[in-house]
């Protein structure tokens, strides 16, 4: 067995949990020391799999694999590939920062770090989670400190934005379950990744077989990724959270649920993908669409950056309905660098709440003179967000766009047609991505960069040096991803490539 | 009765029973003897560590698979006997020591002496293997529950539970006692092997039939099956909480327990059906009677309990619809043969395990709720995510593990029941009739778990969402009941789901020495 590193990732925020709960309560510092350290060693250790990721290789690696409950066919199976690897080093930089951006919560800071550190274990297990139920339990478990995170340190309405939020997401995972037992109970009774993979392609009626479930499974993940419409969880939410958990849940959170629905909804029925997908492209665009426009109209200034991080989901389900490698490209890298984008501007948000006390744009000035470092990072995050070349999000949706065109020209399977439709939405995409570009702009240059009309914002407190260090560090990947693509491309890239011929669709 | 193969030493096969009685009668003579009797708080303490120190020694005395001693085939003492008895000593002990908390019991000694004498006569009943002892073991567990139910005397709902209870268990009894008079008739005999040898199904289908139908009465209303699980309600709502917690748990299992031995051991009468190619032996009657029964209790107790306001009567049409789970699997075992039948069984086992330790976590915050709320509705558990926000999770951790949601043990525990319906399912052969039936009662069982979400999480709703006077203040937690519910809590949700791969393989011994496989 080689050195298990995968699992000491997702391992040391669980264990720096339990330290901090052993703590007494009022060593905080120790405690946000504690919780920092964990998500150090994480990251180090994330940066570690992703640089040392075999790449001629390819394929899964750093697997590890123990017997766990043998009689229903369960083992603790873990293992990245060129698909995930990028997204735990996204979970490991985003946690981190929202450890860092957390160091003045002295409201019950031992529970907090604690539920933090948790929910951080948690999304870590479900990106490298091999088995179908082991995911399971890592997805499950999520949401519980989420809902604890949200009730318990939220701003206004958050008892009622964490039970809604917890409520679409757990039915969304029931819809999914149901999908994957039946893909259990049908394919061999295990819940082995690659052997239902196998065992499913190899069933007499298989193509009917993934028909039928390929929709509980994808829509129910997707309820995760805010598929339009069931993605009303996520604005309520985001407004209510604590910065720190919208910005995981924004940022890496969601992308469980698109990466669960690759891996487990197409990876293991691509058939039926192939027969949904040009179906659902059209919820995907226009929760993209929907959200770009909802964001533009907008006051409230968590609400804004909840809907653009329904739009960057928007973006990455549009990927994955391509089914091509052009498409899936789009959507990994758009994973990791819209992850990190919507980490930035949560935090930029939540810095912003917690000096001013206010959300709405109309009331917020000038601020530029008062936290400069923030202007500099929200136009950094804005221009991911639109696609300038030079940053990451110019790549990813590419892409994407490049993606759909192909996609068009290939058959549908349902009649006797092209699926010509997806070219018109890749030119609308288009419209919704300026329209992005266009209130990201509108809220930059209202709240940063216009006249100070109140004295009292510029009294406001400076940042301080550990809230810098984490809008330094977020935006020195997206700089960094943005000019040398190949750091993150290259790892994708081979995933994808996997993933593709895996599906074996023409 | 054969008196002559009867050896003393084989007393030791029921030494925990014996330890048991013993037990009680320390507790009640402690009580009794003491000046002033002794409080109620230490006497609930006191009694439940006893029954822990009994369960560690019930699980040391583990029999051996393929020798079970018979003491004069009055019972079978096999490992499936002996994990009912590790069962339902733990849900007893649990009782007790939720119980030291319970105000308005005001209980001496006879209370815990009647948690120890009835968890004593569930293990004999799990055991027994003779219509008398059967019977016997049967009424002295009701007996005591049906006290203990109208335990509250000052309790108007208490006092009504326990008529109710009283009566309808009599009549109950009284039907199944009808029964087995008739199979006595038949037989000669009262021992479930001489039964099973005199018995014999192509001479005797029409009184086979009659006997399975009124011992059913009798199985149903200890499971709270349909369309005996009228009860069920009112005495949970009625009964002192802890007690609640123990009838539908320990005495629900005790119900699965005698149903199934009693099928297996003295009525295992089969017909020949087409299996695929070749012949299967499938025991015809008590298949065609479970399937419909399971779908019905599934179907009335998950909608019943979609109406409710009050978080005990929930639960109690909960726990009905938890009977038509196990139901299912208790069918998908009657149906399925070899290895597949003692994996069906260990499916019925480890359920009810799970179940018990999950819905009495649930019980004893219901109770906590009711002591400082002064009722248990749902209005009642408003703000408790305030208050006393441990208890709280507690709370939503055993209700998603009777939901069945991952990582709760619940979760396992449904798997394992469907995989055993499907396997039935697959056995009958695609496009028989029973094969769409089993496939029916798991789309039933999975859409039933969606129904569930709604009346399980409006706890949780209320918990957590909704405000109540004064819910700033935090509550203050009886000590017994948290260490209840932390114990269960904790247990139901993680730490048995980790090592559930070493329950099931001791369920799976259970269930292969239970038919006999070794």
């Amino acid at each position: 067995m080689t050195f298990p590193i995968l699992t000491l990732i997702m391992l040391a925020p669980a264990i720096g949990a339990v330290v901090i709960l052993l703590l007494p309560k009022e060593r905080s510092d120790a405690i946000k020391s504690v919780a920092a350290g964990s998500m150090a060693m994480s990251l180090l250790m994330s940066l570690f799999v992703m640089f040392s990721y075999d790449r001629v290789l390819g394929g899964f690696q750093f697997i590890e694999k123990l017997a766990w409950i043998p009689s229903l066919g369960i083992s603790y199976h873990m293992g990245v590939d060129g698909f995930s690897a990028p997204q735990v080093l996204l979970n490991a930089i985003v946690g981190f920062c929202a450890v860092i951006i957390s160091w003045y919560q002295n409201d019950r800071p031992r529970e907090y770090f604690a539920f933090l550190l948790a929910l951080i274990s948690g999304v870590f297990g479900s990106f490298m989670a091999l088995d179908m139920f082991l995911m399971l339990i890592f997805y499950e478990l999520v949401l519980f400190p989420v809902y604890v995170l949200v009730a318990g340190w939220g701003s206004k309405n958050r008892e009622y934005a964490a039970m809604k939020l917890t409520i679409y997401l757990f039915l969304g995972s029931l819809v999914a379950i149901i999908g994957l037992l039946a893909a259990y109970f049908r394919a061999g009774n295990t819940f082995d990744f690659f052997a239902l993979r196998d065992n499913i392609a190899a069933l007499p009626d298989t193509l009917a077989f993934q028909q039928f479930w390929f929709p509980f499974i994808f829509v129910g993940f997707g309820v995760l990724a805010s598929i339009w419409p069931l993605h009303n969880w996520s604005p309520d939410g985001y407004a209510a959270a604590p910065t720190a958990v919208s910005m995981l849940h924004g940022g890496v959170l969601k992308a469980t649920g698109a990466y669960c629905g690759l891996r487990f909804g197409i990876q293991l029925m691509p058939e039926g993908a192939r027969l949904w997908m040009p179906i659902l492209v059209i919820f995907c665009f226009a929760g993209l669409l929907y959200a770009a426009a909802i964001a533009f109209r907008q006051t409230d200034l968590k609400y804004i950056i909840g809907f653009s991080s329904v739009s960057h989901l928007g973006l990455v389900l549009l990927g994955l309905t391509t089914l091509n490698e052009l498409g899936f490209n789009g959507a990994g890298i758009e994973l990791f660098a819209g992850g990190v984008m919507t980490g930035l501007m949560f935090s930029l948000v939540g810095m912003i709440y917690e000096r001013a006390h206010l959300r709405e744009i109309d009331q917020l000035s000038g601020l530029s003179k008062v936290m400069p470092v923030a202007a500099v990072g929200w136009v950094i995050g804005s221009l991911t967000l639109m696609g300038m070349p030079g940053l990451p999000g110019f790549i990813a949706e590419l892409q994407i766009l490049m993606g759909m065109w192909q996609k068009s020209a290939t058959l549908s399977p349902i009649g006797n047609s092209l699926n010509w439709h997806y070219a018109v939405i890749a030119v609308f995409a288009v419209i919704a991505i300026i329209i992005n570009a266009a209130w990201t702009l509108r809220v930059a240059g209202k709240i940063y960069f216009s006249e100070p009309k109140d004295p009292q914002l510029l009294a406001l407190p400076r940042l301080d040096g550990l809230e810098k260090f984490a809008i330094g560090l977020m935006c020195a990947v997206l700089i960094l991803v943005g000019v040398m693509p190949n750091t993150v491309m290259s790892v994708v890239q081979v995933g994808v490539q996997a993933i593709v011929k895996g599906l074996g669709l023409g | 009765m054969g008196f002559e193969e009867f050896n003393y030493l084989e007393f030791a096969s029921v030494a925990p029973e014996i330890l048991l009685t013993v037990w009680g009668t320390i507790v009640l003579a402690a009580d009794l003897m003491s000046k002033g009797g002794i409080k109620r708080k230490t006497l609930g303490w006191f009694a439940g560590v006893g029954m822990v120190a009994v369960l560690a020694f019930a699980w040391f005395m583990r029999p051996d698979p393929n020798t079970p001693v018979q003491l004069g085939g009055m019972i079978r003492n096999d490992v499936w006997t002996w994990a009912f008895r590790v069962i339902f000593i733990l849900g007893g002990a649990l009782t007790c020591i939720a119980s030291a908390d319970f105000r308005s019991i005001r209980a001496g000694g006879e209370y815990y002496a009647l948690i120890i004498f009835s968890s004593m006569a569930m293990c004999l009943m799990a055991a027994s293997t003779d219509i008398i002892m059967l019977y016997l073991a049967t009424e002295t567990a009701s007996l005591a529950l049906y006290l203990m139910a109208g335990f509250q005397r000052g309790n108007k709902l208490s006092v009504e539970a326990g008529i109710k209870y009283f009566v309808f268990g009599a009549v109950t009894s009284t039907v199944m006692l009808f029964g087995l008079s008739l199979l006595f008739g038949l037989s000669g005999s009262t021992s479930y092997g001489a039964i099973a040898q005199a018995v014999r199904f192509p001479d005797y289908r029409v009184p086979v039939v009659f006997i399975s139908l009124l011992t059913l009465v009798g199985f149903a209303f200890k499971m709270s099956a349909f369309p005996f699980h009228f009860w069920a309600p009112d005495v949970y709502q009625g009964s002192p909480t802890p007690i609640a917690g123990f009838i539908s748990t320990a005495s629900k299992a005790a119900g699965f327990a005698i149903l199934m031995r009693f099928f297996q051991y003295a009525l295992p009468e089969t017909i020949s059906v087409q299996v695929g190619s070749g012949n299967a032996e499938i025991p015809f009657i008590w298949v065609s009677l479970l399937r419909p029964i399971a779908i019905l209790t599934l179907l009335i107790g998950s909608f019943s309990a979609l109406a409710q306001t009050n978080v005990k009567r929930m639960l109690a049409y909960s726990s009905v619809a938890q009977a038509g789970y196990v139901l299912i699997g208790v069918a998908a075992f009657a149906s399925l043969q070899g290895d597949a039948r003692a994996e069906a069984a260990a499916a019925v086992l480890f359920y009810l395990a799970t179940y018990m330790v999950t819905n009495i976590a649930a019980f004893t915050v219901a109770g906590v709720v009711s002591q400082k709320m002064g009722g248990d509705d749902f209005k009642d558990f408003a703000g408790l995510g305030r208050k006393a926000p441990y208890l709280a999770y507690g709370m939503t951790a055993a209700l998603l593990s009777l939901l069945g949601a991952p990582p709760a043990i619940g979760f396992i525990g449904k798997l394992f029941i469907f995989r055993s319906a499907i396997g039935a399912a697959n056995q009958a052969g695609a496009g028989t009739f029973d094969y769409y039936l089993f496939l029916l009662m798991v789309v039933i069982g999975v859409l039933m778990v969606l129904v569930s979400v709604f009346y399980y999480l409006g706890v949780v709703r209320a918990m957590f969402v909704e405000r109540a006077e004064g819910d700033t203040k935090p509550m203050l937690v009886p000590t017994a009941s948290s260490a209840v519910v932390l114990v269960t809590g904790v247990a139901s949700i993680i730490a048995i789901t980790v090592v559930s791969g070493y329950f099931w393989n001791v369920a799976l011994d259970a269930a292969r020495s239970f038919l006999g496989l070794g």
